[in-house]
């Protein structure tokens, strides 16, 4: 019999590009129905008040228009956004209101709907809806917040939603009597996942049969549901999700909006189907904002640079509401602080502050690309003072393969705790430094050639995966002999389709093109799905489908053993067929007239952790600010390598995101909670020129034990080092200025500021 | 009002308000929804097509400036039974994820290609800059490019 | 505390289909000076769009009509003759580039279109355009001024040239009438000789200088630079002449010591605001690069 080949592991060139390069995608915008109503939304342009009026009356006479909603419309008490991740009583008061109805709390908050028979008459209709807004003052940063003299949520006495800790050993006694400490503030700005599709949402109600249909769903299908069928008072079976083609994710997208109800509501108000999409400007204000967080942080050290403990205070401002995963970053700062190093005590505590601004979410590591950056800034200060070579001191402190799992610090009220599952964190700096060049390029470290000064930086990092706590899968065997695959996964863009298919394959030991379809995109092909989230599609999705697999064969030899007159056991699945004992066989088609379907589930409840190593080569301009990199290595090692091309693309990707919130990328508001950044030519996103060399290199080995595949979640970790890897370069570079970069975005202008606040008496050529 | 022009070689002929950008019109009058809408205000690219040859900013474009003018598409510079070049090698090199901004970017890169088939790295970067992307980073799109253009020097491929 | 001011807007935040607007497509220029005049000021003329659309887009415009100018062909014609070079108003950065002629003709001019936007922009975008919008960072504006273009424009009036000192007024305001459209800009003769620089520095490749400069000067017979100009982008309410520079540069041979002295007396002439891609304190210093810069490129040309 003939072995089948393994395709998992192989770069097989992805089946969903064969629509993507002929323009045959289906994004929600794409789509049509007839009778189609188009909905706009009002937004606020004032970024805190309370709502003395809303006049809709004009509107409702603007020809084309259907009907104007407000909250009035809404029932009372107005539909809240849930929380998805650590829901938990206390932030409840923070939800936000699916429209405003007495108070609004940040530019771009929801105050009326409006629907008519094509988008730019809605538009249209949007400008002569009369509000009047009585202003309050902006509460337009943490700081201003912290002070609790205006407070956005009136019935509670704090502007402070949620505080926690993340707390391992004694971090106390650690600093006590430690022979080396150093104190630092540092902050990241506020940015975003900037998808290139905006979003949006066509739903459909079949009053008759009782039936909502809610197309250009994404990424959390089945827990949107749930929220949708509760707030409508509809049952969970009545409603289905449909996702079609999604332009990017980030974890930004398919989170639950207030306009993930309000669109249903209006299909099932006006009795037609209803599209929305959002435009640019509407999508800067409104997708959930991230990063945005500043911290005072201490670490201690013996004099050898063994790290003896991290202690600290964080900021993280949420915006005006806490919306379905508002705490995971923060979270993710305090209790990832340590990353890959042995810190064996630790204390930091982090404070979720509300503002006039869009509430905030996950964006790609969440919380991690921050908190890398804090850590990463510290250990080459720390590095500095100690004499100490950067490399060796974060070899020192990495954790060794030996001491795994290894528990990091428990948060607390949570008390969620969190150990490393396997890896070996040197092999990764080796194969960083050596693929980088670092013996060679160090000569250039603090260099002036040309004009330009130049400057190496080395981080590692870990990337949390696989979050739980289950993912279901169905396998279909149909009368052809060929599989159709069925996952509660979430397909946005980073090719599931073509390594389910490949696991599938490989699980039913069959060619991969008698594979004919992965469908991830509804709710009614799996159970009980969760989605695409935390990266954890891989090892969960995949996972059931080795489940499923397994299942569906002992459905296919129970079934040809009654064929073939033998023992199940004694059945051998191979080459499409179904062989028994003396030489009798029947086909795969054969043994399915009617198709067999089989559904698989893998439940987890702990995270799978990839990790690596970057490195950065930078020049920086003294006179402009401008950073220009040379080379960047990105090092990632997951586990298993599922499709190498898939992987590599997602940490190529990965870490330009990164380079742009490094550099580019910021929401700035002023000091009356305006957005300022409200296009494209103002938030700036890395374009095909500004970062040509991105070398991705990805490894296997140190299998993950929690899972059959061996697999880590791989989708973060090309962001999470990227802000401290780029700082620490442009700190290398700049030494002789004595420029400690403590804050991103390293704009121009920032940079420049840097050079002259740190400027010794020199010439500058 | 009126406006007759040409999609991907053949005649149309639609009645449009003035205010509907180009894009609009291929997207929803004339259901070619592979150009796609990234920003409406002429940054992001996502909505290229060609006309009479160069690469535009359809969302910049009324439809009604179309009149007499050759427009391609994405779906244009497709085949129905097999991939192109430009497009095999989009795929080859991965230089795609989500897919939304692979229309204008393909539909740019031809037009460069078509003209400059000997273009270097650095023209394919500034010619791609005005297409943004957020999944790949570009290496890969522009590895992507470079590698087809074997095919528009052998002349089988210009536009 | 409260305030007991209202407030009551009608116009939204996050609104991006055009608004509702007539459009007429000339074929003269006497047509589309009728048509712009009979609508008192509320009609807009339509050339590449590149920098009109997104305005409509966002509704920060909303005229009443727009007149598109893509079927005046007189319009796009280069002219290359012993009086300078003359830019058709519809002639598109991609007619520049392609244009061989000029790069001895006005190499100045196509250094700076070098610059201006992306591939798909240098399709559409217009010399005329851009000059009627006026953005106080944009490259065109910058050339005209330093190379004291003139402006034909034809009106309800006639036809009148503006001198380039007199046509930019503030950000995205020029001395054009409602009704007057750009018909022609009127570079003045470049000797072969000249030496010339620009330089731009931009977030990124293709986006708005955050500061830029555009200079040439002469020699005479003793190596001397003499009728300098320079002029700046992005640093002010629009394209200026530092004069003071150029008083600098006259007379004297162009070495290092000039040129840093060049450098400071440009950062010293120049107030920028503060915005959000940078402080006027980074701008100011950031021009004054830009013109050393332009210098040493422009003393290292080989003619």
């Amino acid at each position: 019999m003939m072995k089948i080949k393994s395709f998992v592991g192989q770069p097989i060139e992805r089946l969903e590009d064969l629509r993507f390069v002929r323009g045959r995608g289906q994004y929600v915008d794409d789509l049509a129905r007839k009778d189609m109503l188009h909905a706009a939304i009002l937004r606020s342009s004032v970024g805190h008040g309370h709502i003395r009026s809303i006049d809709i009356s004009r509107a409702q006479k603007i020809p084309g228009v259907h009907s104007v909603i407000t909250a009035a419309d809404l029932g009372t008490p107005t539909p809240r956004v849930p929380m998805r991740l650590h829901p938990m009583p206390e932030f409840e008061v923070f939800g936000q209101p699916i429209m405003a109805r007495d108070k609004v709390r940040y530019v771009g908050e929801a105050l009326a709907m409006v629907l008519a028979e094509s988008a730019a008459a809605a538009e249209d209709a949007l400008g002569e809806i009369a509000v009047e807004i009585e202003p309050l003052p902006a509460v337009s940063n943490h700081m201003i917040a912290a002070k609790n003299e205006t407070l956005l949520f009136e019935n509670k006495n704090s502007n402070v939603a949620m505080k926690f800790r993340a707390v391992l050993g004694d971090a106390a006694a650690a600093f006590k009597d430690a022979p080396y400490t150093r104190r630092e503030s540092f902050s990241t700005q506020r940015h975003t996942a900037l998808t290139i599709e905006p979003r949006g949402l066509l739903c459909e109600w079949d009053a008759a049969r009782g039936k909502l249909t809610v197309s250009g769903a994404a990424k959390v299908l089945f827990f949107n549901r749930s929220v949708i069928a509760r707030q409508l008072g509809l049952s969970e079976e009545s409603i289905d999700m449909v996702e079609y083609d999604v332009g990017g994710s980030f974890g930004a997208r398919g989170e639950f909006y207030p306009e993930d109800f309000l669109i249903p509501f209006a299909a099932r108000h006006a009795g037609r189907p209803v599209k929305w999409t959002e435009d640019r400007r509407e999508h800067l204000m409104t997708m959930n904002h991230a990063r945005e967080a500043a911290c005072d942080v201490e670490i201690a050290c013996e004099r050898d640079g063994t790290i003896r403990g991290l202690r600290g205070h964080v900021f993280v401002d949420i915006g005006a509401y806490m919306r379905t995963n508002g705490a995971v970053g923060a979270r993710n700062i305090a209790q990832f602080m340590s990353g890959p190093y042995r810190v064996p005590n630790i204390d930091i505590d982090v404070s979720l502050l509300l503002t006039n601004k869009a509430p905030v979410g996950t964006y790609r590591g969440p919380g991690r690309f921050e908190t890398d950056f804090f850590r990463e800034r510290l250990f080459d200060m720390v590095a500095r003072d100690l004499g100490i070579d950067q490399i060796e001191f974060r070899r020192l402190n990495l954790v060794s393969e030996a001491e795994m799992p290894y528990t990091v610090a428990t948060i607390t009220p949570f008390e969620s705790k969190d150990e490393l599952d396997s890896g070996d964190y040197q092999i990764t700096l080796d194969r960083c430094l050596t693929e980088f060049g670092w013996a060679e390029k160090a000569k250039l470290k603090g260099k002036c050639v040309d004009g330009r000064y130049h400057g190496l930086a080395i981080s590692c990092f870990i990337e949390g995966g696989a979050a739980g706590p289950k993912e279901s899968a169905r396998l279909v065997l149909e009368p052809d002999g060929t599989l159709t695959v069925y996952v509660g996964s979430s397909g946005v863009g980073q090719g599931l389709e073509t390594a389910f298919a490949q696991i599938a394959a490989d699980a039913m030991e069959m060619p991969i093109d008698r594979i004919n379809n992965v469908f991830h995109d509804s709710t009614a092909y799996v159970s009980d799905g969760y989605g695409s989230y935390h990266s954890r599609s891989i090892v969960m999705g995949g996972s059931a489908i080795l489940d499923a697999a397994m299942k569906l064969r002992e459905a296919m030899c129970a079934e040809a053993a009654r064929r073939l007159n033998c023992g199940a056991a004694e059945v051998v699945l191979a080459d499409g067929h179904a062989h028994g004992t003396d030489g009798k066989s029947v086909s795969w088609a054969e043994l399915a007239p009617e198709p067999i379907s089989v559904e698989g589930t893998f439940l987890n409840k702990k995270h799978t952790w990839a990790y690596g190593s970057h490195a950065a080569h930078v020049s920086v301009d003294a006179k402009t600010g401008h950073v220009q990199l040379h080379d960047y290595v990105a090092v990632e090692n997951c586990g298993r390598i599922i499709n190498p091309l898939t992987l590599k693309g997602q940490l190529v990707g990965a870490v330009v995101q990164g380079l742009g919130g490094a550099l580019m990328e910021h929401l700035v508001y002023d000091e009356h909670s305006q957005l300022l950044t409200g296009s494209l030519a103002d938030y700036l996103v890395p374009t095909a020129s500004d970062f040509p060399v991105v070398r991705g290199i990805v490894m296997e080995s140190h299998p993950s034990p929690i899972n059959p595949l061996g697999a880590k979640g791989a989708g973060e970790g090309g962001i999470i080092p990227v802000g401290g890897v780029i700082a620490n370069a442009v700190a290398d570079a700049l030494s002789s200025f004595g420029v400690e970069p403590r804050d991103l975005p390293l704009s121009p202008s920032r940079v420049w500021q840097l050079i002259q606040d740190g400027l010794k008496p020199r010439d500058i050529h | 009002m009126p406006v007759r022009f040409e999609v991907n070689g053949k005649p149309v002929g639609v009645e449009v308000e003035p205010r509907l950008t180009l894009a609009d019109c291929l997207r929803h009058r004339l259901r070619l929804t592979g150009t796609h809408v990234g920003c409406e205000h002429g940054v992001c690219g996502a909505c290229t097509v060609l006309v009479d040859g160069a690469a535009v900013r359809s969302c910049l474009m009324l439809a009604v400036q179309a009149e007499d003018k050759k427009v391609v598409t994405v779906e244009g510079l497709s085949l129905e039974d097999r991939l192109t070049p430009l497009q095999a090698s989009f795929r080859r090199h991965h230089a795609l994820q989500c897919g939304f901004c692979t229309p204008g970017m393909i539909t740019t890169a031809h037009a460069l290609l078509s003209e400059e088939p000997d273009c270097d790295a650095d023209r394919v970067r500034e010619v791609l800059s005005g297409n943004l992307c957020r999944c790949t980073g570009y290496i890969s799109i522009v590895e992507a490019v470079l590698d087809a253009r074997a095919a528009y020097k052998r002349s089988e491929e210009r536009a | 505390m409260k305030k007991a001011l209202l407030l009551r807007f009608e116009a939204d935040a996050g609104v991006m289909k055009l608004p509702l607007f007539e459009y007429a497509c000339p074929t003269t220029i006497s047509e589309a000076v009728a048509l712009l005049a009979s609508h008192d000021g509320e009609a807009k003329p339509l050339a590449g769009g590149q920098s009109l659309v997104p305005m409509l887009a966002f509704r920060v415009a909303s005229p009443a009509l727009l007149v598109d100018l893509r079927k005046l062909l007189e319009l796009r014609q280069i002219k290359i003759a012993d009086n300078g070079v003359t830019l058709g108003a519809m002639v598109r950065w991609r007619d520049i580039l392609d244009d061989t002629r000029l790069r001895t003709a006005h190499p100045l001019l196509v250094a700076a279109v070098e610059h201006i936007g992306h591939y798909q922009i240098r399709n559409c975008g217009t010399v005329g355009g851009s000059v009627a919008h006026a953005d106080p960072a944009a490259e065109m504006p910058g050339i005209v001024v330093t190379c004291e273009a003139t402006i034909a424009v034809s009106g309800k009036a006639g036809e009148r040239v503006i001198k380039s000192s007199d046509f930019f007024r503030g950000p995205l305001t020029t001395a054009l009438t409602p009704d007057e459209i750009i018909t022609e800009i009127r570079l003045p003769p470049w000797p072969a000789k000249r030496r010339f620089g620009f330089q731009e520095f931009a977030r990124r490749h293709g986006d708005f200088a955050m500061a830029g400069a555009a200079l040439f000067y002469d020699e005479d017979g003793q190596d001397r630079a003499c009728n300098a100009h320079v002029g700046v982008i992005g640093v002010s309410d629009r394209p200026l002449r530092l004069v003071a520079v150029e008083q600098v540069l006259n007379g004297n041979k162009i070495d290092l010591a000039l040129i840093a002295k060049a450098e400071a007396t440009a950062s010293a002439a120049v107030n920028p605001p503060n915005d959000i891609h940078a402080g006027g304190a980074y701008r100011k210093a950031l021009v004054g690069v830009m013109v050393e810069r332009a210098l040493k490129s422009a003393t290292t040309q080989r003619n």
